[in-house]
């Protein structure tokens, strides 16, 4: 067996032109295409490291924009005492602990525990934070003045989605990757396997919070203006769900599918229609997991097994073979 | 004295969340439905009451009358339509959770734009009854008395329902094991739509009886579900009895950190509270041991 | 003849579910090699006994040693890479891997465990020797119930265990089913791998089995050879009850 399939070494071929395109970009679109740009890779971060945790696991987490806020509220309070590479790692540091705790407290349990919990994460380090600015600090917003352009947030987003691809290939290659989908599969044969279930859960979760909480500290300089509202903003929890759940979570390309088209969508009715927001939003993301449960990519997959199912190469013919000899049954 | 107007207050509260919860305890104990949208009809109930008082000079009280039987059969469509299927999909209990959370995610996002759409995102409250009495020196608001005592009553309907009555005890039966239920004759799909539909009609009563008090907005929702689902889960789900106790408890470790540690932290104690109790008995109080 | 060592030493193990006692004070010894079954009528305790030495379940009182090691309580991953491997009551097979990646699962996280391409030879070989080569690249959920089971034996198999557990492996096998099941059992045991078999089809007790463990109500009632333990009186009141005639 290769140790580089056709796929992936297509995939790499993409990854190179997409990042390639997005570093040249700048040169040739003006502020609202860069603002545009932004709002794809940011969500295709978010999307993709959330589906490198709940797709394979099954796990559901609603905390995405726990973590995105953490990041933003790290830049918010130390960007203009630290140099700019330390506030991103201690951004990503200070998320994948908190990760880790919350992790290590329920995901040892049943997944409707963790959802449950992941559901009010945001809501309760919003409040935390609150407190904490209101009394300690002072006054509760922050304002954000570092000189970073909007060109250098599109090349570091196109740095870390980069990142982000190949730290997410090289886990689903491995064994823990491989754990993971054991884990979603069947928790108790994994288990019986050796497995522990409880690291790879809690390790892999942590590194997708710390991507997130990247990503956060990465746009925060966008805002000037910071409070917990708008870092901790629920609905962005909610958006990153629906384009990884639309494009598909169990493949490493899949929440791509989903990023292009809801970005777009997401930006055509937050001007057109502001009022009926929320209500699309849902029955868009009802549409999703009734009708396309498995997403994109999930489709895509389909339709390649009934393919090779019908034009059978190498493998198939194995199949068939054998098929042929039991005189057809299955 | 501080320290009665906390227990007045945690108990009142306490009493609330209760109520709340056991609505969710029959749509998660029976119907095996993780209900994010819950506190979303609470607060549709909340502003049901309100423009019923303000609009056409309905009391609450009136307004629970109305209000109730609307979300008691709008709850039993949603969980026909929408939730029978994934029930019929789903391989397992785990499957099915997740499936629900999913689509009731997305149906809370629907709810809430609604109420958005209709009333907007301002806090909105009416006063009913503006009397005060004073209980051993402390003050307790009679509407909030009169909130807790309906409560009361409704939960004690609750219980005997589902004690003491025939369809009562199916719906049990479905909660402890629904294959073993429909073998015994029980239809358990129409045993699941009536506890769910049960469930909505008691968070409607919560939301209309909490309107009389509370200020509220169309984005309160999600903090009542997370609650709702915190004492459900503390009361081990499926445990009406355990839902109240947990309601209780978590209504006064609110006041208590409110009036001791800081207002701006309930929420943090209501999740450290959570988690302890995950941490030592993760069946909840009262759950199931076991596999 | 060789006097053989002690494997697994279960001793005074208890097992509570509220009041009910699944496992009441159960010890038995299974020495290296053997086959031994554990059997009883339902709900005499027999599943829980072996989720207490898989590690699914903690027991309330008593110890489990696998060659002199301590294992009672320890979680199910740690006592699988001690070398215990188990199947299910119910089967239980990874249902959206195809049985090449099953098998691996296998392989890839016990006490030696074995990755990448010499994973998918040695995964390739187990399945040959359930009987499944032809099918590696089927999903576990596309298999039939027979095929399933193989594929769960290929993957206990995997783990290199000292000690195998087939919680009622054999049930719902069709009579020639049964013949292939019960050779594959034969080759697996030829190999040198210690069994124990909770099983109710009394014709493979009796071919397959050196000594049986009987159990009532959590508790044991009967040991020895399969053919005396099985004439019991105590033994036979608890299958059939008290009206049995001789």
């Amino acid at each position: 067996m290769m140790a580089l399939s056709r796929t992936t070494l297509f995939g790499g071929v993409l990854l190179l032109a997409g990042v390639i395109g997005f570093a040249l970009l700048p040169g040739f679109v003006g502020g609202y295409g860069l603002s545009m740009a932004i709002n794809f890779l940011m969500f295709a971060i978010l999307a993709t490291a959330w589906a490198m945790f709940s797709g394979p696991s099954g796990y559901v987490s609603l905390a995405t924009v726990a973590f995105f806020g953490i990041g933003a509220y790290t830049v918010a309070v130390l960007g203009e005492r630290l140099p700019w590479g330390a506030v991103l790692l201690l951004a990503a540091a200070i998320a994948f602990l908190v990760a880790l705790l919350v992790g290590l407290s329920t995901l040892r349990l049943r997944g409707v525990y963790f959802v449950i919990f992941s559901f009010g994460l945001a809501e309760l380090i919003r409040q935390v934070v609150n407190w904490y600015e209101s009394t300690q600090a002072g006054s509760v917003g922050r304002y954000v003045f570092l000189d970073i352009t909007q060109e250098q947030i599109v090349w570091q987003l196109t740095a870390v989605l980069a990142l982000l691809f190949i730290v997410g290939w090289l886990i689903e290659r491995s064994r823990v990757g491989f754990a993971l989908r054991m884990i979603g599969d069947d928790e108790t044969v994994a288990l019986h396997c050796g497995v522990n279930i409880t690291l790879i859960k809690v390790l892999v979760f942590s590194l997708s919070a710390a991507f997130m909480a990247l990503v956060g500290a990465i746009v925060a300089p966008r805002w000037t203006y910071l409070d917990p509202s708008i870092a901790f903003n629920p609905n962005i929890s909610f958006q990153v769900l629906i384009m990884a759940l639309l494009g598909g979570a169990r493949r490493l390309y899949g929440p791509l599918l989903g990023v292009i088209p809801m970005v777009l969508l997401f930006e055509y009715l937050s001007t057109h229609f502001p009022h009926l927001f929320s209500v699309l939003l849902g029955v868009t993301f009802l549409a999703i997991v009734y009708l396309v449960p498995h997403g994109v990519a999930g489709l895509i997959e389909g339709y390649v097994q009934r393919y090779r199912k019908r034009f059978p190469g190498k493998r198939g013919g194995e199949n068939a073979g054998a098929k042929a000899r039991q005189g057809g049954a299955l | 004295m501080a320290f009665l107007d906390a227990l007045l207050n945690g108990l009142t509260l306490g009493g609330m969340y209760a109520l709340v919860a056991m609505g969710l305890t029959l749509q998660y104990g029976v119907a095996r439905i993780m209900n994010l949208s819950y506190g979303e009809f609470l607060i549709a109930a909340a502003f049901a009451a309100f423009w019923l008082f303000q609009v056409q000079a309905i009391n609450p009280l009136l307004a629970l009358v109305l209000v109730v039987p609307v979300a008691f059969g709008a709850n039993w469509l949603i969980y026909q339509i929408m939730l029978h299927p994934l029930v019929k999909r789903s391989r397992d209990r785990g499957e099915l959770e997740v499936n629900s959370i999913l689509a009731t995610f997305g149906l809370l996002f629907v709810i809430q734009g609604l109420v958005l759409l209709l009333f907007g995102s301002n806090y909105f409250s009416y006063t009913y009854i503006s009397n005060v009495f004073i209980i051993a020196g402390s003050p307790i608001a009679a509407d909030r008395l009169l909130a807790v005592a309906v409560a009361v009553v409704l939960g004690t309907a609750l219980y005997l329902l589902l004690m003491r009555t025939r369809p009562g005890t199916a719906l049990r039966a479905v909660s402890v094991d629904p294959r073993a239920a429909q073998l015994a004759g029980i239809d358990v799909r129409a045993a699941s739509a009536m506890a769910f539909a049960l469930g909505g009609g008691l968070v409607a009563a919560s939301g209309v009886l909490v309107s009389m008090f509370t200020t509220f907005n169309a984005s309160m929702g999600v903090v009542f579900t997370m609650k709702a689902l915190i004492v459900v889960i503390m009361g081990g789900a499926g445990h009406l009895m355990g839902a109240l106790a947990a309601g209780l408890i978590l209504g006064l470790v609110e006041s208590f950190v409110a009036v001791y540690v800081a207002p701006g932290l309930t929420l943090a104690a209501t999740f450290a509270l959570f988690l302890i109790v995950l941490l030592i008995r993760p069946t909840g109080m009262m759950g199931r041991a076991g596999a | 003849m060789t006097t053989s060592t002690t494997l697994l030493s279960v001793r005074d193990v208890t097992r509570r579910f509220g009041n009910l006692r699944a496992v009441d004070a159960l010890s038995f010894d299974i020495a290296e090699g053997e086959i031994v079954g554990l059997l009883g009528p339902n709900g005499s305790g027999k599943t829980t006994m072996m989720n207490l030495v898989s590690g699914a379940l903690k027991p309330n009182a008593g110890t489990i040693r696998l060659a002199g090691d301590d294992i009672a309580g320890l979680p199910p991953n740690r006592i699988a890479r001690q070398g215990i491997a188990r199947t299910f009551q119910l089967v239980r097979v990874l249902p959206s891997m195809n049985c090449l990646d099953n098998v691996k699962a296998g392989l890839g996280f016990g006490a030696e465990p074995v990755w990448g391409s010499a994973a998918d030879s040695r995964a390739e070989a187990l399945l040959q020797r359930v009987g499944m080569a032809h099918r590696c690249w089927t999903l576990g959920k596309d298999l039939t119930y027979m095929d399933q089971k193989r594929l769960e034996l290929a993957r206990a198999l995997a783990l290199q265990p000292r000690l195998l557990l087939l919680d009622e492996w054999l049930a719902g096998l069709n009579p020639s089913e049964l013949v292939e099941a019960i050779e594959l059992l034969r080759k697996v045991r030829g190999e040198g791998v210690t069994m124990v078999m909770v099983e109710h089809v009394m014709d493979a007790i009796r071919s397959l089995c050196d000594r049986c463990v009987i159990m009532n109500a959590g508790a044991k009632i009967a040991e020895g050879a399969p053919a005396e333990a099985l004439a019991e009186p105590e033994v036979v009141r608890a299958y059939l009850g008290d009206d049995a005639h001789a």
